[in-house]
């Protein structure tokens, strides 16, 4: 009995051993730690006195900091890089705050987003992401996270947000508008990339990357049932923000300069009736006249080559 | 004799004053017409066999396709002529100007067209705060996206263009080169700006270059090819005729 315990011993060492020899092997790379450079401790998060300003309430971003760590650090990142711990698995990646490029914002292409913006998003979510709906946050809360969102980026100390759109009146839904929206639809070539029924099939939508390179997809009208909503927002006026804005960031452009105002109220309504499942004042519209959109008739055609007034570039060629 | 001293001392100081305005004046006019002519010419050529251009199917864009049916159309990372010549290489003064000169925008506002789904020019060199104008010469929709590096003095944006539009004026706030330009529509189209303070050039199918309305002076003449990178090369800028600078690039 006495003399069995130190065999036992000794097969443990080499059971030890061997199981070294065989990870050592299976794992090289985790074995050389000098590979790995030295980066030191890592970087401290200077938390730079930004503000947001959302209606009466200001936004500090230090009071932001402890729920920053808690809520949005994981996927955003501890720097605002869009590399948390959790963006490997996401798709789409993670806003990257260092780049400050927004898709939802009521500002031209190119442009800061205004602060309510960022405040919006943040309360609603983004669909088809794993941006969740924090509207269970306090008013507070958000406006010190947008202000806190700031000191990642040096853009919004040099540069003011961008002046809103206008957005007129929304004229009502009559199937002639419906009939010029699709015409729009046909004419800007929306489905070469959203496909012509708006299910994100169209021609380009395959190839299509965002501004990091990473495959994206456009947005398909058609799903999500009776609850398919848009990224920014589900009213028509959120609507009509996301094409004259454009997605910045994403291979949506702005359409700013070449839809004028009314025209695009129209392609608002047309697009309301490719989400087929959802109850809209549209698809009841649609649904009236049986289901068909007689093509559309330009009543009053624009007099011949003259471009719109709104849409003459600044030097006055043309 | 007092008076003919006098007299003569006058003269004299009238005839070296006369003197002294002549040269200063002749010297001024000297100036102004070296400014006028002072340049740099140059040719860049790649050694070794060019990288492979593949060629680029455009079959998703019916007119385009049919346009270059009878002469594909490849990509153009690396363009040289008949003479090995390097095409579409930018060419800047990185060191040596003056305040005056640099900060000197062109009166001309290039084109940057979009037709049979290329860019045309693929490269285009501009200076910062010069306007340029964005068409499309096709009869389909583009959408202009420049991808401008984050955080620096110009900012990414993206805009439609279909067909029949008129043309729309940009312009960049700052230097970067360079700028891609993409569409999203054909995933093929790429583009460069090059945004430079101070006189540039863009080689063509020789790869011949040159920068006019440069001052006598010493400078650091400096190329971008996008495939290859850049080189430098002091040269000095003599009064009244262009000075030469050639660079050669190693095909890899």
């Amino acid at each position: 009995m006495n003399c069995l315990k130190p065999i036992r011993f000794t097969g443990a060492i080499l059971f030890t051993a061997i199981l070294g020899v065989v990870f050592a092997a299976a794992f090289p790379a985790t074995a050389s730690a000098q590979d790995v450079p030295d980066l030191g401790p890592k970087p401290h998060v200077v938390i730079k006195p930004m503000e947001s300003h959302i209606g009466n309430v200001t936004g500090h971003a230090a009071a932001a900091k402890s729920d920053y760590r808690r809520y949005c650090a994981g996927c955003h990142g501890d720097y605002g890089d869009s590399n948390g711990e959790n963006a490997v698995w996401l798709d789409p990646k993670p806003r990257d705050f260092t780049i400050a490029t927004f898709k939802c914002r009521s500002t031209p292409t190119g442009t800061l987003p205004t602060d309510e913006d960022i405040f919006n998003t943040i309360a609603r979510g983004l669909t088809n992401s794993n941006m969740p709906v924090w509207s269970t946050f306090t008013k507070q809360q958000r406006a010190d996270l947008v202000a806190y969102i700031k000191i990642f980026s040096p853009r919004w100390e040099k540069e003011k947000s961008g002046e809103p759109i206008k957005i007129p009146a929304e004229p009502p839904v009559t199937m002639e508008s419906i009939s010029h929206g699709k015409a729009l639809f046909t004419k800007l070539e929306c489905w070469k990339c959203h496909g012509p029924h708006g299910e994100g099939d169209g021609p380009s939508a395959a190839t299509l990357t965002d501004s990091k390179d990473n495959p994206i997809r456009p947005y398909n009208f058609a799903a999500g049932k009776g609850d398919s909503r848009f990224k920014c927002g589900n009213t028509n006026q959120d609507v009509y923000k996301i094409f004259m804005t454009g997605l910045d960031g994403t291979p949506m452009p702005s359409f700013a300069d070449v839809i004028q105002p009314n025209d695009a109220w129209d392609l608002v309504h047309f697009l309301r009736t490719l989400q087929v499942d959802r109850h809209s004042k549209e698809n009841e519209v649609l649904s009236a006249a049986h289901g068909v959109i007689p093509p559309y008739v330009d009543r009053n055609p624009p007099p011949a080559a003259a471009p719109p007034a709104d849409n003459k570039p600044p030097g006055g060629a043309n | 004799m007092k008076t003919h001293y006098k007299k003569f001392a006058v003269m004299a100081c009238t005839l070296l004053m006369l003197g002294f305005g002549l040269l200063y004046s002749t010297r001024k006019t000297l100036n102004v017409s070296a400014a006028a002519t002072g340049g740099i010419t140059g040719t860049i050529k790649l050694d070794g066999t060019p990288p492979h251009q593949k060629p680029i199917d455009m079959s998703k864009e019916p007119n385009c396709a049919k346009e270059h049916a009878s002469s594909p159309v490849t990509t153009e990372t690396v363009i040289v002529g008949p003479k090995g010549g390097l095409k579409w290489v930018v060419v800047y003064i990185s060191e040596g100007l003056d305040a005056a000169t640099a900060s000197q925008v062109p009166p001309v506002k290039p084109t940057w067209d979009q037709k049979g789904c290329q860019y045309i020019p693929h490269v285009m060199a501009l200076d910062v705060n010069q306007h340029f104008e964005v068409s499309n010469s096709d009869p389909h929709s583009h959408n202009i996206h420049p991808l401008p590096k984050p955080n620096g003095a110009n900012h990414e944006w993206n805009r439609s263009q279909p067909p029949g539009t008129p043309p729309f004026d940009q312009v960049w706030a700052g230097e970067e080169i360079a700028i891609p330009v993409k569409c999203n529509i054909h995933p093929w189209m790429h583009g460069y700006m090059a945004v430079v303070k101070g006189p540039t050039a863009v080689t063509d199918e020789n790869g011949s270059y040159t920068i006019s309305n440069l001052p006598p002076g010493n400078y650091t003449v400096t190329t971008w090819q996008e495939q290859y990178g850049s080189q430098s090369q002091k040269v000095t800028v003599a009064a009244g005729k262009p000075a030469t600078a050639d660079f050669t690039y190693k095909a890899k």
